[in-house]
């Protein structure tokens, strides 16, 4: 098993996310150059957060088109699992990896603070570890989380139960009251409908050990080595 | 075009207007043997430039301790470098950038904190953390500020705080602490000091030298524009040139995203072990780090303007030499190596070009297409410039009396609604709206965001192996109007309370940096309120054992001829030793015990056995009338800022140190601005963690009884006296803690007890003088900056 997580000039957030998987989880990780085509026979990729290309036109608009993308998408529809984080999200809805596009926070500034989402589904890789309805407690950074596609796309998106993680009080009660950027139905997170690439705001890699706030993002992370050993057992 | 500038003969009248006196301008000719030419000009104006030179304060920071056997680099360099451990080392330095932020406040606040960035990876230092000073005119109108004027100080501290916030967010550097501070003097001149952090392996820190003759000198970074030319006023009037009529901006433009690739590469081109010398072009360009390499190096330089990649065409060498663009950076390789460091900058996609190389003989030869377009002995241009020992006056003492002064309300008054409008005050309030435009997480090395402890802490992780073992804590501290009051007590407590913020999140102060911002050093009133300050700082420096490692001196703080309060603002940097021992301000359990720590062991102010005499009556209404209560509740600054004690300072800090170390306090907590109310409350605040309306930890409140004394009781409540701290602790821990504070000579009073729920009440002589509920309090304090400014 090994993590592979994309460097793009301006990503910012690749360090954490290597930290996070290698000294956290224990897991073998390596970068990989935005300028690769060889995805260096990595099982899962992260596209971590930061400013891709400085996010000029669009966040993530540019990092798309980078060479190691044109991979990722080869790898992605082959089954291979893709995590976004932040601008890694970002760059998914770009690429159109991931359904639907990102707007300013509706407050138009930059927000970081702790948020609280809830695990919506389990039955995906990044959240297999994890309990239906679990609260999750991480941080967010960012200017563009506000998540919005057209009626029909949400429709396919709640048909096919994608929105995996929606923000909401730290006891589950209030959804609208814990959503900190206007997204739409409080997405905080989404997967395609293979459910093999998902995409959301808030930091997972940041949320790792108690000491910074939080550990609750591990359990994403720890989802993902748990998908991957099952499937080297199920090709075995 | 551009030969038409350099042939502009040189007269005393161009040099003077170039800022240089008629002493200055023979000097140049006796460096020369001869008359400079324009561009020759331009780079003296600005190496001797007050910002550049030091020419005014040099003879007064020779008084700073910057010394201490942790020391590696003091002043002098990029940043100072101190020893933190274990083969690791951290560079650190503050700046200010108070004049752009005022004429242009993102563009002003970016650049600031992009140029103290610079300087740390200079050094091969990843930056790990940014905490911003602050100071703007007040944003509320009041009598002494219009509210037309409020809201333009409302504009510029937004536009400033988004401007922060854009290039740390982007960058990808944690903004985890500082303060902000507002007053009038400040309206026209808002003060931006940017502090920075960053980790190098010791054997790793890199100088700015030239060495090596022969050795190629290498430009790499942002193309050169004619942005933020110093003196582009006169180039701009019409004597020159028809074109230079177009006015240029002054303030330099940043982008974030271009030095994140300069930090990339520069950091992995420090790996290749073929860079022998690196400095940053912050202020005066290209002229500052190609004279300063060679002069450092004992070596010449020569390089070719032509090379120079331009952003525009027609520039002058004149222009090249003197513009300020951001995101460049200069650097010497070993010869034959060049291609391995062009390699890494190829990489990352920057312009990295050969511009010339390090020569024997000590001069400076700049050409342009071959043809020498200035030639200066590098040496004397950096370090023989004018250093000027200048007039000093103490200003005509203050006439003051009583009626000048806080007159405290009578016993048995209840304080609850003066204790609300302090907290909401926009110096008290929560600084959550600022602070959350920050990302304070990114990096995963933040133990103590914002707000989270008295010192913004963040663990230290092996640059190599990720390893953790320390953590480091920082605070930024200044007191203008202290300082004005009292710019030598001032400036004591400014060192004082950064390193009692540092000790209370359990971290050992080891060393300082500063900023010092002042009014014109030509008036003499000025140059004694800095001289006094300096006197401050060295003695609190040495006495708490925090040697200056650098800084920077910002003078000219001024607008129409009224001057900034005298405003030094200091960094304190301390180490934690495993980073379990953080200790943070938030109360954690009911029944806790809240001790009353003072350093001040007799603590003979509070405890007065005898009536006041009319002298210490006296005294205390000027000691009260300095303080944030005063100003808030009264309207009133006069008077004197508290006594210090740096004795009391150093067994408090030492106190703290153990207590941490030792794991038997729950929690710790200054008392600084607004006094013991104020530190009792954000404990309790602090507590009760919450999104939108909801808690996450239960609430926390207090009871607490002051023991009696003579003493006013706005006096017992608000006093921002030294040398004191609150902490609560556990009851089973008590007679440990008690012991510990016994061992260091501080005094711990019991002064009440952490309670489940919802009640603050403050006694005192037999009266609830603050009583209400966290709840209120807290709705107060959290919302009110967001009120003041009118958003959400």
């Amino acid at each position: 098993m090994k993590f592979g997580v994309v460097v793009f000039p301006g990503s910012n957030c690749d360090h954490d996310a290597f930290y996070a998987i290698g000294n956290v989880l224990q897991k073998p990780v390596e970068f990989i150059w935005h300028q690769s085509q060889d995805l260096a026979n990595c099982d899962a990729i992260i596209l971590p957060g930061g400013f891709s290309y400085g996010d000029y036109l669009r966040t993530g608009a540019i990092a798309r088109f980078s060479p190691v993308m044109k991979s990722v998408e080869k790898f992605a529809k082959s089954g291979g699992l893709v995590l976004g984080v932040c601008n890694g999200f970002q760059t998914l809805l770009e690429s159109g990896l991931l359904p639907g596009a990102m707007m300013r926070n509706s407050g138009l500034r930059f927000i970081c603070r702790h948020v609280y989402v809830r695990v919506e589904q389990t039955d995906t890789p990044f959240t297999n570890a994890a309990q239906k309805g679990q609260i999750l407690k991480m941080p967010i950074a960012h200017s563009d989380g506000n998540y919005t596609c057209d009626d029909a796309t949400y429709a396919e998106l709640e048909k096919n139960r994608q929105v995996i993680f929606r923000y909401t009080t730290p006891d589950g009660s209030n959804d609208e009251a814990g959503n900190p950027n206007g997204s739409m139905h409080n997405i905080a997170g989404i997967c395609n409908r293979e459910r093999n690439v998902a995409g959301l705001m808030p930091h997972p890699e940041r949320a790792v050990e108690p000491a910074l706030g939080s550990a609750d993002g591990l359990v994403i992370l720890r989802s993902m080595a748990e998908a991957l050993v099952g499937a080297a057992k199920a090709t075995a | 075009m551009a030969t038409a500038i350099t042939e502009i003969k040189v007269t005393p009248e161009i040099a003077a207007e170039h800022g240089l006196s008629a002493e200055e301008y023979a000097r140049v000719k006796q460096i020369l043997g001869r008359e400079p030419n324009i561009t020759e000009l331009g780079i003296f104006s600005v190496m001797w430039s007050e910002h550049c030179s030091y020419k005014s304060s040099k003879v007064h920071l020779k008084r700073l301790p910057t010394r201490g056997k942790l020391v590696v680099q003091g002043p002098g360099e990029n940043a100072g470098v101190v020893d933190i451990g274990d083969g690791l080392v951290a560079a650190f330095k503050i700046e200010s950038h108070n004049h752009p932020s005022y004429v242009e406040p993102f563009q002003g606040a970016t650049t600031g904190v992009g140029g103290i960035l610079r300087d740390i990876f200079t050094m091969g230092a990843r930056p790990i953390a940014v905490l911003d000073s602050l100071r703007f005119g007040e944003i509320t109108a009041s009598k002494n500020t219009s509210e037309e004027e409020a809201a333009k100080n409302r504009r510029i501290f937004d536009s400033v705080i988004r401007g922060i916030g854009n290039y740390g967010n982007c960058f990808g550097v944690p903004t985890i602490g500082g303060e902000v501070g507002f007053e009038p003097c400040y309206s026209q001149n808002p003060l931006v000091n940017a502090l920075a952090l960053g980790i190098a392996r010791k054997e790793e820190i890199f100088l700015a030298k030239a060495k090596g003759i022969g050795n190629p000198v290498i430009y790499v970074g942002a193309k050169t524009g004619r942005d933020g030319i110093h003196g582009a006023s006169l180039l701009a009037s019409a004597e020159f040139t028809e074109e230079s009529k177009q006015k240029r901006p002054n303030v330099q433009v940043g982008d974030p995203f271009m030095e994140k690739l300069l930090l990339e590469a520069c950091l992995e081109a420090m790996q290749t072990g073929a860079v022998v010398a690196i400095q940053d072009m912050g202020a005066a360009g290209l002229t500052c780090s190609t004279m300063e390499m060679a002069s450092r190096g004992g070596t010449g330089i020569e390089i070719d303007l032509a090379k120079v990649p331009q952003r525009e065409t027609g520039m002058t060498p004149y222009e090249i030499m003197l513009s300020e663009s951001q995101e460049r950076m200069l650097l010497v390789a070993e010869k034959g190596r060049e291609h391995e460091v062009l390699g890494v900058f190829k990489k990352w996609g920057l312009d990295a070009t050969v511009v010339g190389q390090v020569t024997e003989g000590g001069i400076a030869r700049i050409k342009n297409n071959g043809r020498v377009a200035a030639e200066i002995p590098a040496h004397p241009l950096a370090e023989e410039g004018p250093v000027y020992n200048r007039p000093l006056s103490a200003p005509a003492p203050r006439v003051e009396s009583e009626k000048d002064w806080f007159a405290f309300a009578p016993d048995g008054t209840n304080l609850t609604q003066n204790f609300v409008k302090l907290l909401s005050s926009p110096a008290i309030a929560s600084k959550r709206w600022i602070t959350e435009q920050y990302d304070t997480s990114v990096r995963t090395n933040t133990l103590a965001g914002p707000g989270a402890s008295d010192a913004a802490v963040v663990r230290i992780k092996d640059p190599k192996t990720g390893e953790v073992k320390r953590a480091l804590a920082l605070s930024t501290d200044g007191n203008g109007r202290w300082c004005q009051l009292n710019p030598r007590l001032g400036a004591m407590h400014a060192v004082a309370e950064a390193a009692r913020n540092v000790a209370a999140s359990g971290a050992r102060p080891i060393a300082a940096t500063n900023c010092l911002n002042f009014g014109s050093p030509e008036k003499p009133e000025v140059m004694w309120q800095f001289s006094r300050a300096i006197d401050g700082l060295s003695e609190a420096c040495t006495a708490l054992g925090t040697p200056i490692t650098g800084g920077n001196v910002s003078f000219y703080n001024e607008t129409l001829g009224k001057s900034i309060y005298p405003t030094p603002v200091v960094g304190v940097l301390g180490v934690i030793e495993g980073v379990s021992r953080v200790l943070k301000i938030a109360f954690r359990e009911e029944g806790d015990v809240i001790l009353l720590l003072d350093g001040a062991m007799s603590a003979a102010r509070a405890q007065h056995a005898a009536p006041l005499q009319t002298n210490e009556s006296i005294a205390l209404a000027r000691e009260f009338s300095s303080s944030e209560y005063s100003k808030a509740i009264a309207g009133i600054t006069a008077g004197e800022p508290p006594a210090i004690d740096l004795a009391a300072e150093k067994r408090l800090i030492d106190c703290l140190v153990a207590l941490a170390a030792e794991g038997n306090v729950q929690s710790a907590h200054d008392i600084s601005d607004g006094g013991l109310a104020v530190t009792l409350s954000e404990s309790c605040f602090a507590s009760a963690s919450s999104v939108g309306a909801q808690h996450v930890a239960p609430l926390l409140g207090a009871i607490v009884t002051i023991a009696d004394s003579l003493l006013p009781a706005e006096a017992a409540v608000f006093s921002e006296r030294g040398a004191r701290a609150v902490v609560s602790v556990t009851p089973s821990k008590l007679a440990a803690v008690l012991n510990t504070a016994r061992q260091y000579s501080v005094a711990a009073h019991q002064i009440g007890q952490v309670i489940r729920g919802d009640a603050f009440r403050i006694q005192y002589k037999g009266n609830a003088v603050i009583d209400s509920s966290v709840e209120a309090l807290r709705d107060t304090w959290a919302h009110s900056l967001e009120h003041t400014l009118g958003v959400r």
